[in-house]
């Protein structure tokens, strides 16, 4: 019976325990209860923003990029197919031999299977790797006819950046490369991460970056946890990138480049009064593809060492000593300053005498007597000399600067340089010297410190032309009927005509300086200016014997810089051009031939009685940045 | 007539789970049923047949056996262990041909019917002695040890922890266990020199897991970003976004709750929990009315233990505890485990239909 009682006891501590722990299995379970309230009510949303970033990719969809166009419409940078064929591991069981196959239709070198190989190993089975770019359409369609022969291997069509126009548009269009790791410490664009974006990194592409490459467009991808995508949630198709309308005229570019021919310098045609530039050209160019596929340090070396720089955008960042293209400026300032008359005469006997240092005037037997339109007419240095030192260095440099020298013009171009126009204080400054009055001598025909580039002497020739207006040069083309006059120059309107009457000379008088290469044509004629400016000392050995050597016997680097300013037609001045070849010899036989025939084909092509005529070819959102 | 007193109730409810468990695999297969959800059907329906001749059979049988059935798994668990070490590889399972039996799964219920025989076989007045744990002790000290060894924390744990409920079910001292817990705290630093890497770190990873968000805490936080994600009333079926896009990894065995409780909410979280409660209740109420101690301790034992089942997997899940591997019983993939909690649940089932059963205090050593 004890047993019995045993049996009851034993049953009795049983169902007390019993009950406890189911007691604490139930407390445990409201535990976890209450964690799913905590994760499911109270932080629900947090991780339902969390779920979303998850499954949720955000894709870029780069915009396409605009078009740069010349004032007619013609494309001068656009978009090209790329026909080109990627490779999606999954997607076939042998990708060695789908590599094969393709191989034996066109040809993969060692190297681009090197790199295949490497981004197969690092991205993921059903991510797409670029295998082939840049086909021909022959080769491209080779590849879809054998496409069922080759599983994973899917044709694509991107776009790359096209200039048709090469090398004759290099400097003034630039070039478009990869993004490199300061542009984005730069800008916070996020479409510059997406790999293969290319911006503008020279030229027209660089400072209109902005308006040609659009908004990128987003594509909300649902993916899974290993990134493959599922479906697309919604797509924003961006905005492709604005077209960009310059002013230049393409054919008036082409026709100036090839006329440049194989000469190292520029040319620059300018609307005398919007400030137009209707033709850049730097010769030598370079062939801008390369840099939008990448260039090879070879490449890059070669160009980077070639003695004619061809990476220099020498119309805007080449600064050279303008010589006697500057003593219009200089006659003017004195005439301006009163310092001479219109009548005012200086005889030149070949060599003024300052102190005790002596300044030769270029022809030897000297000018005679000369008044400021014959010794332009003549480009007597003499006459300048003496000029130059009645007014004194500070005002000419006051005035110089008027008319858009010594400093920056502020063209839609990167890399712009301001030339030099020095003055007293420049000299204090930058060489800790005293000015001497020999050096504002040799200031009056351009040369000693004096520097300009080809696109100021355009300008200046362009504002002594057109009736003294202050215009700025523009690479943008104006909106039509928007041309403001640009605001007055603050000298006197008769000596400006004088000065004119002056350049006019040295076309077609007889004796003047470029009279070979003037223009006879009625309503043609141009007027101008020569300049022959020194790059190295003539010595004084050489003066005094008498046996100078010929330009083309020296060195190509020794020889003169040949610089010509003109415009036309005289009556009614529209285009002002400035040329300088460089090394070129002399100023009449080298630049005046060259700038006379730009200078008439550029009235007889007329673009801007054309553009007059004809609709903007295009609604871009050209315009001048800042 | 012994298939009539069986307790249908709980049946349905086991039935219930599963078909909860099957339509989530459905699920996690992406609404298929392959590869998952139709074989788990199949193995169910095995079971509920296994479960049934089970619960039917005398329990006495059970009670005879417990020791031989003990011995032979633990024969087993060594047995794996020598395989191991000459050079088949780390595994848990033995293959008889036709059949593979992983040791340390049975020896889940063995033990139960090992220390209930034993404990049923004490006397109450008996309990007290120290001396009369030293068996029950060694009992489930070797296989523990041999199951820490393959290594399989998850079932170790399992095993402590069941076993130690059935101590205190069978009326041992409350300050024994207060020893034996503050002695197990004392050893955990040295415990922790045992643990393999991969354990650490998921020790590591449970008390900072978004230290290293791609790295090992990547399952945790996935997994309670799925929970947190559904919401009071979930997604939809089908439409977790975190289990079908495989944020959650292991989303058909381990992970399964994550999948419910994103699509279904926290509705259907509790819902399956509350099932479960109505399982523990049941074991609990056979226990409690079970006229024999080996009854009561193998109802309650293998009550205990699904309920271990169902809190470790819902507290590692819900990022409270370490990751152990330990399914969700009755709803994760997995034949071997399925199995195994059929018979026990079986077990159950039998106290049940032969509570009334006398059984004596000494029986025949089977």
């Amino acid at each position: 019976m004890s047993n019995e009682k045993n049996e009851n006891l034993r049953a009795k501590l049983f169902t007390r325990r019993a009950l406890l722990l189911a007691g604490g299995q139930l407390g445990l379970l409201g535990v976890l209860a209450g964690r799913m309230y905590q994760l499911q009510v109270l932080e629900g949303e947090r991780y339902q923003t969390l779920a979303e970033d998850n499954r949720i990719n955000l894709r870029l969809i780069a915009p396409s990029r605009g078009r740069i166009l010349d004032r007619f419409g013609n494309e001068l940078a656009t978009g090209r197919q790329n026909f080109r064929v990627v490779l999606i591991q999954e997607q076939s069981d042998d990708v060695d031999a789908t590599l094969t196959g393709l191989n034996a239709i066109v040809p993969i070198s060692e190297h681009q299977l090197r790199r295949i190989r490497r981004e197969m190993g690092r991205v993921r089975a059903f991510m797409p790797i670029t295998v082939l770019e840049n086909l021909t359409w022959e080769e491209f369609a080779a590849i879809n006819v054998h496409s069922p022969e080759l599983p994973g291997i899917q044709p694509d069509v991107g776009e790359t950046r096209y200039y048709p126009y090469g090398a004759e548009l290099a400097h003034v269009i630039g070039y478009v490369a990869s993004v490199s790791e300061r542009d984005l410490a730069k800008a916070d664009d996020p479409v510059l991460q997406l790999p293969g974006f290319k911006i503008g990194k020279n030229g027209v592409e660089r400072t209109f970056d902005t308006e040609l490459r659009g908004k990128a467009g987003t594509s909300q991808m649902e993916v899974n946890a290993l990134g493959r995508m599922i479906r697309e949630l919604s797509r924003d198709e961006g905005q492709p990138g604005a077209d960009v309308v310059l002013a230049l005229d393409l054919e008036l570019q082409r026709y100036a480049h090839q006329r440049m021919g194989e000469e190292s310098g520029a040319a620059v045609v300018m609307d005398v009064h919007s400030g137009e530039i209707l033709t850049l050209v730097s010769t030598p160019g370079f062939d801008p593809t390369p840099f939008n596929l990448g260039l090879s340090k070879a490449e890059w070396n070669a160009l980077q060492n070639s003695e004619r720089s061809p990476l220099i955008n020498k119309p805007i960042a080449g600064q050279y000593p303008p010589g006697s293209t500057f003593k219009m400026v200089v006659g003017l300032a004195a005439l301006d300053a009163g310092v001479i008359q219109p009548g005012y005469t200086v005889f030149c006997p070949g060599h003024m005498k300052l102190g005790t240092h002596t300044f030769y005037c270029w022809k030897r037997g000297g000018h005679g007597w000369m008044d400021v339109q014959s010794a332009l007419e003549q480009s007597c240095d003499c006459f300048f000399y003496d000029v130059a030192r009645k007014l004194g260095i500070e005002r000419l440099s006051v005035f110089a600067r008027k008319f858009g020298l010594g400093e920056k013009l502020g063209i839609e171009l990167p890399n712009e340089k301001p030339g030099l126009i020095p003055d007293k204080d420049w000299k204090q400054r930058a060489l800790k010297k005293p000015w001497l009055q020999g050096e504002t001598v040799i200031a009056g025909i351009g040369q000693g410190y004096v520097l300009a580039t080809p696109l100021q002497l355009a300008t200046m020739t362009a504002r002594l032309v057109n009736g003294g207006r202050a215009v700025e040069p523009r690479l943008a083309k104006l909106p039509a009927g928007r041309a403001e006059a640009a605001p007055l120059i603050d000298v006197d309107k008769q000596w400006l005509d004088l000065v004119g009457r002056g350049m006019n000379r040295v076309m077609n008088a007889p004796s003047g300086t470029a009279f070979r290469s003037r223009i006879t044509e009625p309503g043609m004629q141009i007027g101008g200016k020569t300049g022959t400016s020194q790059v190295v000392r003539i010595s004084r050995a050489e003066r005094l014997s008498g046996v100078r050597r010929r330009q083309e016997d020296r060195p190509w680097r020794e020889r003169h810089h040949a610089l010509f300013v003109g415009y036309g037609p005289v009556e009614n001045p529209r285009y002002a051009c400035a040329v300088i070849i460089e090394h070129g010899g002399g100023g009449s036989s080298a630049a005046a031939p060259v700038a006379s025939d730009i200078l008439r084909e550029a009235m007889r092509l007329d673009p801007l009685a054309r553009t007059a005529e004809a609709a903007p070819p295009a609604a871009g959102g050209a315009r001048k940045p800042g | 007539m012994r298939l009539l007193s069986i307790n249908w109730g709980l049946v349905l409810l086991v039935i219930a789970i599963a078909a909860i468990g099957v339509a989530m695999l459905y699920s996690s297969a992406g609404g298929s049923w392959d590869p998952w959800a139709g074989r788990q059907l199949a193995r169910f329906i095995i079971g509920l047949c296994v479960m049934v001749v089970v619960a039917v059979i005398d329990i006495s049988l059970y009670a005879r056996y417990a020791y031989l059935l003990y011995g032979v798994t633990l024969v087993g668990l060594v047995g794996v262990e020598v395989m191991g070490s000459i050079g088949m590889g780390a595994q848990r399972w033995i293959d008889l041909g036709f059949f593979q039996i992983q040791p340390s799964e049975i020896m889940k219920l063995a033990l139960v019917l090992a220390l209930a025989r034993y404990f049923h076989g004490v006397m109450p007045e008996h309990i007290g002695r120290p001396t009369v744990l030293i068996v029950p002790l060694i009992m489930v000290l070797l296989p523990i040890a041999l199951v820490l060894k393959q290594p399989n924390l998850g079932t170790a744990t399992l095993l402590l922890l069941g076993s130690g409920a059935i101590f205190f079910l069978a009326g041992v001292r409350l300050w024994k266990f207060a020893i034996v817990i503050g002695a197990g705290l004392a050893a955990l630093p040295i415990a922790w020199e045992f643990l393999h890497d991969y354990q650490k770190r998921r020790v590591l990873t449970f008390l900072d897991p978004e230290a290293d968000p791609l790295g090992a805490g990547y399952n945790i936080l996935q997994s309670m970003i799925a929970l947190g994600s559904g919401g009071v009333f979930g997604k939809g079926y089908l439409l977790g976004t975190q289990s079908q896009l495989r944020f959650v990894p292991e989303v058909h065995t381990d992970f399964i709750f994550p999948q419910l409780a994103e699509e279904f909410g926290m509705i259907g979280g509790l819902l399956l929990i509350l099932l479960y409660v109505c399982v523990f209740g049941y074991a609990l109420a056979i226990g409690l009315g079970c006229r024999h101690q080996f009854g009561r301790l193998v109802a309650l034992g293998i009550g205990t233990q699904l309920f271990l089942y169902v809190f470790i997997n819902l507290s590692m899940v819900m990022g409270l505890i370490p990751v152990v591997g330990i399914p969700l019983p009755l709803v994760s993939y997995g034949g071997s485990a399925t199995m195994t909690l059929m018979i026990g649940v079986g077990l159950i089932l039998s106290v049940s239909v032969h509570r009334e059963r006398r059984l004596p205090r000494r029986l025949d050593h089977g």
